[in-house]
């Protein structure tokens, strides 16, 4: 009796360590890169060029920090980013949900062609030189406007709330018509309260697609006063990839590199994913599941 | 004809919601698309403004496309290109398939919810944030140099993202690690739809743990895993510009310039526009037929082994 009961546990012992321990690898490898770019950008710039794995700063020091918060170029930076993404959430989801609306009606006149219209370009783009042509054309360079005209319309999300917006009951929308409604205040009214659920997530991810944007800002603009956090971030890789180590180890000032200023830069960047990461995780993983059962 | 300009004049407040959404589409998808003309010309910008450049340059036919294919650069932005891609494909694909499986045999809710938020994380950051800290990993006093030589493994720290023949490898292990997580969420939700009775069934039957995953588990997600290999194969030439644009560099440049950085690097920094754009012309051809084909095969397989 107890021979079999061991030959049972053994394969069990081992399938448990290999369980566990392939998803504490995966822990592992997905949370320390980032916590260890945030130790190193709290802990003293030239006590971290000693090296060594930290798990908490050695010394901690936000000279960093004030040294990149006081930076004009990135408190400019910095404003643009949220300004864009305050404008670019309402613009975005005001288009794309109307968009979706309209398509989500059965008997809209010509709805394969319409359909097929905005489907056709997430197969085939125009690519950079042609889009940037195209921007120059409409005046859109060293434009604040570029980071909020071209992303207004997004026609994977508008499947996405179209999907949701199909699946409610007619009888919604028919009460309303009998009543006089037209199809704008059915829209405003009755759909609209309705797919918040849906609507959030693609909140979100406009949000998101806005902060994170450094492209835009990168290639259409020039000025100073039109880079975005993320385009100064990629100034500052840039600059680091192109510098050897020793030179950017000699440039150590007061406790500050160039290194510990990527840091900080970095932190400041994420931090405001991360506090939205909560909410993330609960809207986005469920959009795109409602998107995988469609498709 | 009178009832469809009756249908339209009844569809009026609709169709005027369609309008922004359509503009849109048509000047930044359609626009440049309708651009892609320049692929055509020599396009001269000392001709004046945007529009007299544009139409006033001259017609040179497929010039650009042959300069391109008889150049040595297309053979090596091409391996780069497919390189890379097969190798994160390889890699990127079998690991969320890993991490859903083990997931569903762990147990003890708070540390499978621990690994699912970290695993999710890389995927909200943008390449930006992500190069900034793979380069901080891979620097010669990075975590990984560190963990190696402590382990005694190297001599001397190793020059990760100035080693070219590295540069394929790193992308693909940055590709997986920044997507991973994420990509699990499709197995995990196939997995929950498995009746758990074929699994009781089995325990009856004496099947252990392995054989429950060998004999049900996986002959179960084979649909889920073909359809996505399928579509990702689809995808093979859309490789992402930020990951090379930011972990490539002067050194590795052998390795890392694919189609899409040496279009940008042709069109935004030497301003050779034309030739830029019939480079990309090419890439998004490709694409969209191997797209288009694949998408295809997976909508014939979804209509025959999953329903």
């Amino acid at each position: 009796m107890k021979r079999v009961y061991l030959r049972e546990k053994i394969p069990t012992y081992i399938g448990n360590i290999l369980v566990y321990g392939f998803l504490g690898f995966i822990l592992i490898v997905t949370f320390i890169p980032l916590w260890n770019v945030f130790v190193l950008s709290l802990n003293d710039a030239t006590d971290s060029m000693q090296g060594g794995f930290m798990l908490w700063p050695r010394k901690f020091s936000i000279d960093s920090y004030i040294t990149v918060l006081s930076n004009p170029e990135i408190h400019s930076a910095a404003k643009v980013t949220i300004l864009r993404t305050l404008i670019g959430i309402p613009y975005t989801v005001t288009i794309v949900s109307m968009t979706a609306y309209v398509l989500s009606k059965k008997n809209l006149i010509a709805k394969r062609a319409i359909n097929f219209f905005f489907i056709f370009t997430m197969y085939f783009s125009g690519s950079l030189i042609p889009t940037y042509m195209v921007m120059k054309g409409l005046g859109l360079i060293d434009n604040f406007l570029v980071f909020i005209l071209p992303l207004g319309m997004n026609v994977f999300w508008m499947i996405l709330v179209r999907t949701f917006m199909e699946g409610l009951p007619d009888e919604l929308e028919e009460a309303a018509q009998i009543e006089g409604a037209n199809d704008i205040q059915i829209f405003l009214k009755i759909v609209i309260p309705i797919c918040t659920p849906v609507l959030a997530t693609i909140v979100l991810f406009v949000a998101i697609q806005q902060w994170n944007s450094w492209y835009d800002s990168y290639i259409y603009t020039y000025k100073p006063n039109l880079k975005t956090l993320p385009a100064v971030l990629v100034k500052i890789l840039n600059q680091y990839q192109t510098k050897d180590m020793a030179a950017t180890a000699k440039a150590a000032t007061q406790g500050v590199t160039a290194e510990s200023i990527r840091m900080a830069t970095t932190m400041v960047a994420t931090l405001p994913i991360i506090m939205i990461y909560p909410l993330l995780q609960k809207f986005f993983l469920k959009g795109m599941l409602l998107g995988a059962v469609k498709d | 004809m009178q009832a469809t300009l009756k249908k339209i004049f009844k569809q009026r407040y609709l169709l005027l919601m369609l309008i922004p959404g359509m503009i849109t589409v048509l000047l930044f998808s359609y626009g440049p698309m309708a651009g892609l003309y320049m692929a055509f010309i020599d396009y001269k910008p000392s001709l004046g403004n945007f529009w007299e450049s544009f139409f006033g340059s001259p017609f040179v036919g497929l010039q650009w496309f042959k300069y391109f294919f008889s150049g040595q650069d297309f053979v090596r932005v091409l391996r780069n290109t497919l390189a890379s891609s097969v190798l994160t494909l390889s890699f990127k694909f079998f690991v969320p398939i890993l991490i859903a499986v083990a997931l569903n045999e762990a147990k003890g809710k708070w540390f499978k919810r621990i690994v699912q938020t970290s695993s999710y994380l890389p995927y909200f950051i943008s390449w930006v944030i992500a190069s900034n800290i793979i380069i901080t990993m891979l620097s010669s006093n990075g975590l990984v140099n560190q963990l190696l030589l402590g382990l005694g493994l190297i001599e001397e720290s190793i020059p990760f993202l100035q080693t070219g023949k590295y540069f394929w490898g790193i992308i693909a292990v940055s590709n997986t690690w920044k997507d991973m997580g994420y990509d699990s969420i499709m197995y995990l939700a196939a997995i929950a739809s498995i009746n758990p009775g074929l699994f009781e069934a089995a325990k009856v039957d004496g099947a252990g743990r392995l054989k429950q995953i060998w004999y049900i588990l996986l002959p179960m997600l084979k649909p889920t895993i073909i359809i996505l290999l399928i579509l990702n194969i689809g995808n093979l030439m859309n490789t992402g510009f930020d990951q090379f644009f930011m972990l490539g560099n002067a050194t590795t440049m052998e390795y890392s310039d694919v189609i899409d950085t040496y279009s940008f690097r042709y069109g935004i920094q030497n301003g050779m526009f034309s030739y830029a754009t019939a480079v990309s012309l090419f890439k998004s051809v490709v694409a969209f037929l191997l797209v288009v084909t694949c998408n295809g095969i997976s909508k014939k397989m979804k209509s025959t082994t999953l329903f």
